[in-house]
């Protein structure tokens, strides 16, 4: 472990930005922590707090200047390797024929990720199980980011990443970690290049008392989880539960908005469309963040294949907890809460899963 | 939808406010494209030479609101081979549809009007779809220009235009907008309403008014309205959030209805 002075992360930013990265951190726009191109030091939200809970987020301000004291705002990871929409594929036709060929990436800069949090780092790892071996534009991007993480030292309240296994202290995928303490920041190195960072900006290594600051910070962390959630027996407890009366009760309630699958940063469905211009000379190809909860999303071979908002309810939280699990190998859930504080309605999924747990094997009954 | 190459195309308006009539003349950098794709026959918003039927494409613009427009609109109909509606007006009867089901037009148009001996309308304001077949319905409150050129352009080249469902939320979130509902209590009619308009009121931080009309069936615009109850609207004022520009579309008459039962 190693030690930088709180300027050493402003000397990062400009480093990393220096040798041609498109630095993304966080920053405060519209009431919110968000991820965007950030220059130095004084982007970062010094002194803000969150208060997180069901369908809300609030902002406080504090005049103590720490800049980490806070969760994460709706972005993840997933906004910058995976972006919202994406053109693919450019056709020309002109006099010499027709032209067909990969669109050109809007910014070819590599990215570093800045103040990326355990749960963050792990669904970047669920992605690359998704994309990596089919994706050549989300390969080219992970492959050249730099992802730099920073340790929790204050969970939200709708946070539940020990109980997923994802957190809260950073432990992989990382080529620097950081822990803010009240004179710098503790970093740890995880690859290469984060070695070669840590070179360049002269860390030096970090004291006992310094080591033993970042173990109490993460032990702590770990205890100030806002939500629990029981995963055992999982993916069968979903399976076995599909006709389950929860999930009826779940759609009166959801509005099947697409927020919660926005803010996941693991989600990964997209759909492909084409647009061409008037002219009809240029079309392009791209593709966008789309939703299980969207009709047009389940439509196939002429109909929309799940209707009500119990069966796509149940689609999403059946892939995210469980098939996810027969599909690649891991949950699909690292925990992060996004989608219990940016339901606008404030639907929690730990709660529907406890509550289909504590009725395990319940059906619906229909009375005429 | 396959239409032969430069097309003859008409617009015509009903009862409504130009906006959306304005929104083709202000297309600026797709203008001259426009041009050359499409043969503008019949437009008494851009010219006076107004030359008659049959048209590829036409375009309607407002509600039917008055007897005349009854028979107006089956005659375009009749000389129609594509008839899009575009607009909250033609597609959801429009602002005017608030006197639908009052039982009070007369008191209204004794309100509204200095001379209403003048005044010869139908009770009700109607979707142009409740009076003719419309092969696409465009919403909005003006409609958006990339949504309209996006269908000319898929016309053109032969492919169905694509016209999304889904609600509001999803284009908020691809492009980054903080939601109003979640992060400043603020009632929003977004996860209910059809995108289209990217996002634009909640992206300038306030929520939005549905002027795009419902989203997706099934819809649940009345847990919507139950939520803005518990950020402190009182049930007549969050079904009146719901009876605004789209308010006659069934799925936000319904919800309002049923919120106001709360308040009773």
């Amino acid at each position: 472990m190693w030690h930088i002075e709180r300027e050493g992360l402003g000397r990062l930013i400009r480093l990393l930005a220096d040798r041609g990265y498109r630095v993304i951190g966080p920053t405060v726009r519209d009431d919110a922590i968000v991820l965007e191109e950030i220059e130095g030091l004084e982007d970062l939200p010094a002194g803000v707090r969150e208060v997180q809970g069901p369908g809300s987020y609030r902002l406080e301000r504090s005049n103590d200047g720490r800049l980490f004291d806070w969760a994460h705002g709706p972005d993840a990871g997933k906004r910058f390797l995976f972006p919202p929409r994406e053109r693919l594929t450019e056709i020309r036709r002109d006099r010499e024929g027709m032209r067909v060929g990969p669109a050109p990436e809007e910014d070819d800069r590599p990215l570093a990720l800045l103040g990326l949090r355990s749960c963050d780092l792990h669904a970047i790892a669920v992605q690359d199980r998704v994309f990596m071996g089919l994706d050549e534009r989300y390969r080219r991007r992970r492959e050249r980011a730099v992802l730099i993480g920073v340790n929790c030292a204050v969970p939200g309240g709708t946070c539940f990443c020990v109980s997923m296994g994802t957190g809260p202290r950073c432990t992989s995928g990382f080529d620097l970690a950081l822990t803010e303490l009240a004179d710098g920041f503790a970093l740890e190195v995880g690859s290469r290049v984060g070695q070669e960072l840590r070179d360049a900006l002269g860390a030096r290594p970090a004291s006992e008392d310094e080591r033993a600051e970042v173990d109490a910070i993460a032990t702590a962390a770990a205890e100030r989880m806002g939500r629990t959630l029981d995963v055992s027996d999982m993916p069968t407890l979903l399976y076995r539960n599909r006709e389950h009366p929860r999930w009826r009760e779940v759609a009166e309630r959801c509005l099947a908005c697409t927020n919660c699958t926005m803010v996941c940063p693991t989600c990964f469905c997209h759909d492909v469309v084409d647009d061409v211009s008037l002219s009809g000379d240029v079309a392009t190809r791209s593709r966008e963040w789309a939703s299980c909860f969207s009709a047009e999303y389940s439509w196939a071979a002429g109909v929309v294949v799940r209707e009500s908002h119990a069966a796509r309810y149940r689609q999403w939280l059946t892939h995210k907890f469980a098939s996810w699990i027969d599909q690649f190998g891991v949950s699909g859930c690292v925990g992060c809460g996004r989608c219990i504080t940016w339901c606008p309605v404030g639907i929690d999924v730990t709660e529907e899963i406890a509550a289909i747990r504590a009725t395990d094997g319940a059906v619906e009954v229909r009375t005429a | 939808m396959n239409v032969r190459s430069r097309p003859r195309v008409a617009v015509f308006k009903m009862a409504s406010c130009d906006g959306c009539q304005l929104q083709i003349l202000d297309a600026e950098d797709a203008l001259l494209e426009l041009a050359g794709a499409i043969e503008i026959v019949n437009f008494a918003e851009a010219s006076s030479d107004l030359r008659p039927g049959p048209y590829d494409i036409t375009l309607v613009e407002g509600s039917v609101s008055t007897p005349e427009q009854e028979a107006q609109i089956r005659e375009i109909r009749e000389a129609s081979r594509i008839l899009i509606t575009i607009g909250a007006c033609a597609t959801a009867g429009g602002i005017q549809a608030l006197r639908n089901a009052t039982g009070r037009l007369e008191e209204f148009v004794r309100t509204v009007y200095p001379t209403p001996e003048y005044v010869r309308t139908l009770e009700d304001s109607h979707p142009v779809a409740d009076h003719v077949p419309v092969d696409l319905e465009l919403t909005g409150c003006p409609i958006d220009r990339g949504e309209l050129l996006h269908a000319l352009a898929s016309l053109l080249a032969g492919a169905k235009p694509r016209v999304s469902t889904s609600p509001v939320c999803l284009e908020c979130k691809r492009r980054g907008a903080v939601c109003v509902v979640v992060a400043k209590g603020e009632p929003c009619l977004g996860p209910v309403t059809r995108t289209g308009c990217g996002a634009i009121c909640p992206r300038f931080g306030r929520g939005c008014y549905g002027c795009f009309g419902p989203a997706q069936a099934p819809g649940n615009a009345e847990a919507l309205g139950r939520r803005f109850i518990e950020l402190g609207l009182r049930p007549k004022e969050a079904a009146d959030r719901f009876r605004f520009i789209t308010g006659w579309a069934p799925a936000f008459r319904e919800a309002a209805a049923r919120l106001e039962e709360v308040e009773r």
